[in-house]
């Protein structure tokens, strides 16, 4: 067995260019320690972008890379991993890349359940277009393509997968090293598509958009963090927690020291829980949201094909067809 | 047509409702035919709806086949028999028959109904129309009907045996033998005893019809005699099946798996359909969510080491513009079959054009040559798909290979090839692990240009490939000028390379010089052939588009004019005149059938009258 990797072995020479400041330099760091972590092996790894500010991500992680095109790449990332299964393969898009121009490959990819890591760096802006709203910019959201405020519904992430048929989803924070790296070994550890939203920060085009629940001063009152089997609960001493109220369908905070029986415990198996959770505006939720594994669209792929994509005939036996007949001298 | 007649070739047309049957009933024909050694060609021509409305013209669906001693190369210019299953297969049908031609016609289904429905005022079979042909009226349906009465079929189940009816009567008129047709209902019908036994009485119940004293005044059997073709084992086959095979036999001689990626569309989907039943070769069939995803899960199997194909049609093959100058760009191999159809837009689905060649050579975005091949017959299809893969393997590089609609459903004969005949194909050398991956990856072969197919997995060689312009020898990104310009240039004079590589263009028949020579590519193979043997006109037919062969300029200038009949509206003859700087005449046809040989003919001795 070869040595153990440190996140220093998955970073690579080349200059890295986001802006200062970016929320991308913490996420890549985050990314290289949980390789490292997971015991990854840069040969075995592959990581394929689309394009954005995010899809630069490949040149600055050791281990293979596809710099691809505009939301393709979970396509791109489906025919390598169907072409070699024993590779991990992470893909990594945007809010532009996955769920605009690409939004038809990440549907189609969730509900096969193929075996990529998906990580959607959402900034709710477009930032190497520079600062053109995006599919998941709120209402109201002023850039120059939408100088009045943008009129456009957003799409939640969370809600996307799920409704394409995800079977994991998490979040995380880009600044929050301890949530990422749990997410991010979970999603390694997953056998099938394993999607987690970031929420990321664009220093230039979108500052501070989750400031909200992500300043750290807040942090506790804002953030609930849930743990599979653990109680919901959140607040300076974990006081509050999450109900469930059957009158309105919703999840509702609650003093958590008077009734402590009420709070939900977390079932990431629980879809109906997951969407829920999805839509809590604060706290927001961070962590394995959903989880439900299923046989992988790669497994299933080479199980229906015995051979294992080796060659077990030859063309002989097949160009004949169903009848031949034989022309003498 | 006279009485047990010997004749050389025949062209046979069946057609009727797209709901008769009528595509299996030429199909089974075809394959009978081929067992008694006759040559032949087919032309199936159907509708774009799946069951268009019936009775109506343009709800007919047609299948001509061509068969004789040989050498049969097209479906035949115009029918010397037709069947027509109703009033609107006559009505559609008439105009292309010969003087004389027979016309079995199904009485039953001319209706006052059917007959307003394919717009005949007065009955055809009454009105003079047919004065000039030999009809049979059989009542087809009832005889049929009458036939597998004791089966206690529903009246529709029952109604839908009257093709192998009437394949019983066409197998007795040219005296074919019904076992292997017979095969084939058991094995089709094995899980339903019912519906096969009633097919196979409505097959020996048409036979026996043409058998009976009945009909031995009007109807009559024709003797064709079996081809002479070069002695060898034979097998009929469509463009699609000949793809399938030749892209999996490519596979095997470059011994690494296929994966094809593909998303339904007409007419390309016989090849998905084909291509699905080989796992046994190694190949994969991956169905995408749409055009784009399939070619870039083809880059992505690329990339991943095994053969990444994608095949679609003209609408389809634009939407995997972007992602072929991504395949260009990260220089890895990639086969694009492109099965042509009419256009524009949706266009005719169903009907044959070869009208993408502007497309294939010229069509993307900044300057992205990509080699260009095409097959020209059914069974040629096997061939071009292993000569596509060996140049996208050799020179890393995408490859497009040009078939279209006609080549895709049209059966023909086909002499099974030794695998043992075609080279081995190699891949470039893998070089050594060590210091900077990233310029070995792109490391190209001094005449092919060709990198080194380094894939993940592989240690110590993790290096990054993509989309954005890289420095011409270490590989990185690189936006310097004068590096684009050499890229540029690199770019194209890989391309250019293939032609070293290729065989020197042939003439297919006649002189090697004088005043005319007819340059075809692609499916007009047949009737150019067979046009330029009638007049005995010099023949050039392409295989290779982008590069063309090194010495075809010098060849074509040996002639004082150049014809280039296509089903487009003259996009080869634009092609030469900017590749060569040849001046040839165009002759462009672009009415969703194959060109008939007459007319080609008449094209060429009008051009030789110009001359002398």
């Amino acid at each position: 067995m070869s040595e153990k990797l440190t996140a220093k072995d998955f970073t690579t020479s080349q200059e890295v260019r986001w802006c200062p400041g970016c929320g991308d330099y913490a996420i890549l760091k985050s990314v290289s320690k949980a390789l490292a972590d997971v015991g990854a092996r840069p040969e075995k790894t592959v990581f394929v972008s689309g394009i954005g500010c995010a899809a630069r991500f490949p040149y600055y992680i050791e281990s293979y890379g596809f710099h691809t095109i505009h939301g393709r790449a979970p396509a791109v990332a489906t025919g390598l991993k169907l072409a070699n299964p024993e590779l991990d393969v992470w893909v990594v898009t945007g809010d532009g890349d996955g769920l605009s121009i690409g939004g038809n490959h990440l549907l189609h990819a969730l509900r096969r359940n193929i075996g990529l890591k998906i990580l959607l760096f959402n900034n709710e802006i477009y930032g190497l277009t520079k600062g053109q709203y995006s599919p998941t910019s709120r209402v109201g959201t002023t850039s120059p393509s939408s100088p009045g405020g943008s009129v456009e519904t957003p799409v939640s992430p969370g809600q996307f997968a799920l409704g394409a048929g995800a079977r994991f989803f998490a979040r995380g924070i880009d600044t929050d090293k301890v949530g990422m790296s749990d997410v991010l070994q979970k999603a390694h550890a997953f056998v099938g598509t394993s999607f987690v939203e970031i929420f990321q920060n664009c220093i230039v085009y979108n500052e501070d958009v989750f400031a909200s629940f992500t300043d750290r001063k807040n942090a506790a009152n804002t953030q609930l963090h849930v743990r599979h089997g653990d109680p919901m609960l959140f607040g300076d001493n974990k006081v509050k927690g999450i109900r469930f109220n059957p009158g309105t369908w919703s999840l509702e905070v609650i003093d958590a020291t008077e009734t402590a029986d009420d709070v939900l415990v977390h079932d990431e198996a629980n879809a109906v829980l997951a969407r829920l959770l999805i839509d809590l505006p604060s706290p927001v939720a961070l962590g394995v949201i959903y989880r439900q594994p299923a046989v992988s669209f790669e497994e299933a792929f080479y199980a229906h094909h015995p051979s294992r994509m080796q060659r077990t005939k030859s063309i002989k036996d097949f160009i004949r067809g169903p009848s031949s007949w034989t022309v003498g001298d | 047509m006279n009485k047990n007649k010997d004749v050389d070739s025949i062209v046979v047309r069946l057609a009727g409702d797209s709901g008769d049957g009528i595509q299996l009933m030429g199909s089974q024909f075809a394959v009978s035919t081929a067992l008694t050694g006759a040559d032949f060609a087919t032309f199936p021509d159907y509708p774009a709806e799946i069951r268009a409305p019936v009775g109506t013209t343009f709800g007919v669906s047609a299948y001509q086949i061509n068969l004789g001693g040989g050498p049969i190369t097209t479906p035949g210019d115009a029918p010397d028999v037709l069947v027509a299953f109703n009033p609107a297969a006559l009505k559609v049908s008439l105009p292309m028959l010969h003087k004389g031609a027979l016309v079995i016609v199904n009485n039953d289904a001319f209706t006052a109904r059917n007959l307003a429905k394919a717009g005949y005022d007065a009955d055809p079979r009454e009105s003079g129309v047919l004065a000039d042909f030999q009809v049979v009226e059989a009542d087809i349906s009832h005889l049929n009907l009458e036939a597998v009465k004791e089966f206690g079929l529903s009246k529709s189940e029952g109604g839908r045996c009257k093709n192998f009816w009437a394949l019983g009567l066409l197998l007795w008129m040219f005296n074919r033998d019904f076992v292997s047709v017979e095969e084939w209902i058991r094995r089709r019908l094995a899980g339903k005893p019912t519906l096969r036994d009633a097919n196979i009485k409505a097959l020996h119940a048409g036979h026996a019809y043409g058998e009976t004293a009945a009909l031995a005044a009007s109807l009559s059997q024709i003797q064709i005699p079996a081809a002479k073709p070069k002695p060898g084992e034979y097998r009929s086959i469509t463009g699609a099946e000949a793809l399938a095979l030749g892209i999996a036999a490519a596979g095997e001689l470059a011994d690494r798996p296929v994966l094809f990626c593909s998303y339904p569309i007409t007419p390309a989907s016989p090849l998905l359909h084909r291509i699905s039943h080989l796992p046994e070769l190694g190949v994969g069939t991956f169905q995408a969510e749409d055009e784009i995803a399939a070619i870039a899960a083809a880059i992505g199997a690329s990339y991943g080491g095994m053969i990444g194909v994608t095949s679609s049609s003209g609408p389809g093959i634009a939407l995997k513009t972007e992602a072929m100058g991504l395949a260009v760009s990260a220089e890895l191999p990639l086969v694009i079959v492109n099965w042509q159809r009419g256009g524009p837009s949706t266009g005719l689905p169903t009907k044959t054009e070869q009208s993408d060649l502007y497309q294939a050579v010229y069509g993307r975005n900044a300057d992205t040559p990509i080699p260009v091949v095409s097959a020209s017959t059914s069974g040629e299809c096997f061939a071009m798909a292993i000569e596509a893969v060996r140049i996208a393997i050799r020179h890393m590089t995408p490859v497009i290979l040009l078939a279209d609609g006609y080549l895709s459903n049209a059966a023909e004969p086909w002499r099974i090839p030794d695998l043992s005949s075609f080279p081995p194909i190699e891949t470039n050398p893998v070089p050594e692990f060590g210091e900077d991956p990233q310029r070995k990856a792109f490391t190209r072969g001094v005449t092919s240009y060709g990198r080194p197919w380094i894939t993940p997995g592989m240690p110590e060689l993790m290096h990054r490939v993509g989309g954005l312009e890289k420095d011409v020898e270490s590989g990185h990104i690189s936006y310097d000028p004068a590096n684009h310009q050499s890229m540029t240039d690199l770019r194209a004079a890989k391309v250019q390379s293939v032609a070293n590589y290729i065989p020197e263009q042939m003439l297919e028949s006649g002189p090697d010089s004088g005043d005319l020579v007819v340059v075809g590519w692609g499916s007009t193979y047949g009737p150019i052939y067979q046009a330029t043997r009638a007049t005995r006109a010099s023949f050039v037919h392409l295989r290779h588009l982008n590069p063309l062969p090194g010495n075809l300029g010098e060849l074509l200038g040996r002639f004082d004019k150049v014809l280039v009949p296509e089903m487009n509206a003259g996009q080869l003859a634009t092609l030469l005149r900017d590749k060569l700087g040849a001046n040839p005449v165009s002759f462009s046809k672009v009415t969703g059938q194959p060109f008939l040989i007459s007319e080609l003919v008449e094209k060429i001795e009008s051009l030789r009258g110009e001359l002398s």
